[in-house]
């Protein structure tokens, strides 16, 4: 895939859950090797729209253009059973042949492969052991080269700082930097906390109220655009190199117009 | 011990524990103990229906167990998979109990699946189990990885490509089919003994997936030939040795897992 060629694009989704729509007229797109940070808060409809991706669920309206080939994907926090005989080593070879049916000889190319994994994501020295006892920063690690041995050219990550230290996020956070560029493959992260990501992220996705603004960090991290998209005031400060979003809560005329006019997706170029 | 007249249950007994360790080891890495004792004892009434009509009493508990499968498969849609194999269970139990309740003359025949009659194995019997066993066998392997990708996190095999609703079904079908073998050798009470047992232990012998297989397979098998040994020299019934060393099984696996986890902290 060629810089500017689009790792995944969504033109106008709609999701609906049950009665609810949680999405509405959804648009963005993500180019090659670029990262890009999916904000906003419990219930926003973050892993919604990573598992409508993802083709778990499916759209009411609109389409999503995605590349030939595997798409990588980090689920929420999962529990691992701690007793299953499965070692680091051998979830990132499930990465490889998880899914295909019948038996299969040992290959070196595939044990290769899988080290150079454990190699990449500086898991060799947990490699023998069983998943389920790992931390919660070396289970992150062995999951996302369990994403990436097929080398896909996008990565869906859900919340994967959720539950981690600061050091653990991090080094998370710079991993996924740097693999995104080794492997040539575009990430799209779900986050309720963008500060972590902000030194590094190409491009932000922010939703709220099932809507969503796109762009770089600094032209959507702003008041006015994040006002707009909530329909009432929240302020945007910066305190100590972190931005905080505060919400004022008085409804403004943004938020009608928007309901009178349901342009739902606002792209800042 | 190795008579003619026992060279059925000692074959029987094998291929039955070469099907439940294979399977076992699913059931325990899907957490899936009690769908696992609900399809046997749920398939149990099936075996009872055709003792009455004077069939075969394996394609009675193999029809229950397909029903089980789709039962269970359809019901936990809607819920948790305890549910649905709970709902099943007291569905198909009340039935059983209408089917004792209608007749008596068969009291004998229900004695055997529900506690096993391994000693009543005949030859076409064996074939039966020797085909169904084999095909057990087969699809194990066929589905292992997905199914050993969907036991550790069903997102995961759905990203790869794996239907994780199709691999349960698949899954519930060969739980079923090892149950209809297993059921009239170790009895419909005991059966899930022998695939929870053994495959629970063999978790503490290994860290490899297929090795832990192999062991599960390999506890199975010197679980049922021990058990008709001892039943040989006691007299005692084998469904009560195969449930109470699967029991010792554990419980040695659980002790060793403990003294590991004692000896890496020390």
């Amino acid at each position: 895939m060629n810089a500017g060629e689009a790792a995944v694009a969504l033109d106008r989704v709609a999701v609906t859950l049950g009665e609810r729509p949680v999405l509405r007229e959804v648009s963005f797109r993500l180019e090659a090797e670029q990262f890009c940070a999916l904000i906003g808060t419990n219930g926003s409809g973050k892993t919604t729209l990573l598992r409508a991706i993802l083709g778990f669920i499916p759209v009411q309206a609109g389409r999503i253009d995605l590349p030939a080939g595997a798409i990588g994907y980090v689920p929420q926090k999962i529990t691992l059973d701690p007793g299953l005989p499965l070692r680091a080593r051998d979830v990132i070879a499930l990465g490889l042949d998880g899914a295909r049916f019948g038996t299969r000889l040992p290959s070196k190319a595939r044990a290769v492969r899988v080290q150079e994994m454990l190699r990449a994501v500086g898991a060799e020295e947990f490699a023998e052991q069983r998943v389920g006892t790992l931390s919660g920063g070396q289970q992150q690690r062995v999951l996302l080269a369990h994403a990436l041995v097929r080398r896909p050219k996008l990565l869906l990550l859900d919340e994967p700082l959720a539950n981690l230290d600061v050091g653990s996020t991090a080094e998370i956070v710079a991993l996924l930097r740097r693999l995104s560029h080794e492997f040539g493959a575009a990430v799209l992260l779900s986050a309720h906390d963008m500060n972590p990501l902000l030194p590094v992220v190409d491009r932000i996705v922010y939703l709220a109220n099932g809507c969503a603004v796109s762009g770089k960090a600094d032209e959507v991290v702003r008041t006015e655009v994040l006002s707009r998209l909530y329909g009432y005031h929240v302020d945007v400060l910066r305190v100590h190199g972190r931005v905080v979003v505060i919400a004022a809560g008085a409804r403004t005329e943004s938020r009608d117009a928007l309901e009178r006019d349901p342009v739902h997706t606002i792209t800042v170029p | 011990m190795f008579s003619a007249f026992m060279l059925h249950a000692w074959i029987v007994a094998t291929l039955v524990a070469v099907a439940a360790g294979c399977v076992g080891f699913f059931v325990v890495a899907r957490r899936a103990a009690f769908a696992a004792h609900a399809l046997p004892l749920g398939a149990f009434p099936g075996a009872a229906a055709a003792s009455l009509m004077g069939v075969n009493e394996f394609w009675g508990l193999a029809g229950f167990a397909v029903l089980g499968v789709l039962a269970i498969g359809q019901l936990q849609r809607a819920g948790r998979r305890e549910v649905a194999s709970a709902l099943w269970l007291a569905s198909a139990l009340a039935l059983g109990v209408l089917l004792l309740g209608l007749s008596g003359r068969y009291a004998q025949s229900v004695y055997g699946l529900l506690f096993g009659d391994l000693l009543g194995i005949d030859t076409r019997q064996m074939a039966v189990v020797a085909g169904f066993s084999g095909l057990t066998v087969a699809l194990v392997a066929w589905v292992a990885r997905p199914l050993l990708l969907d036991s550790l996190s069903s997102e995961l095999a759905s990203a790869a490509g794996a239907r994780a609703a199709a691999l349960e079904f698949v899954f519930l079908g060969i739980l079923a089919l090892s149950t209809a073998i297993a059921v009239p050798v170790v009895g419909a009470l005991l059966v899930f003994s022998l695939m929870v047992g053994p495959a629970s232990a063999a978790r503490a012998f290994t860290d490899r997936p297929w090795r832990s297989l192999a062991v599960a397979v390999g506890i199975c098998l010197a679980t049922v030939w021990s058990a008709i040994a001892l039943a040989y020299v006691t007299n005692w019934p084998v469904g009560f040795f195969v449930g109470a060393l699967s029991a010792l099984c554990y419980a040695a696996g659980r002790l060793r897992g403990g003294t590991v986890a004692l000896a890496q902290v020390a």
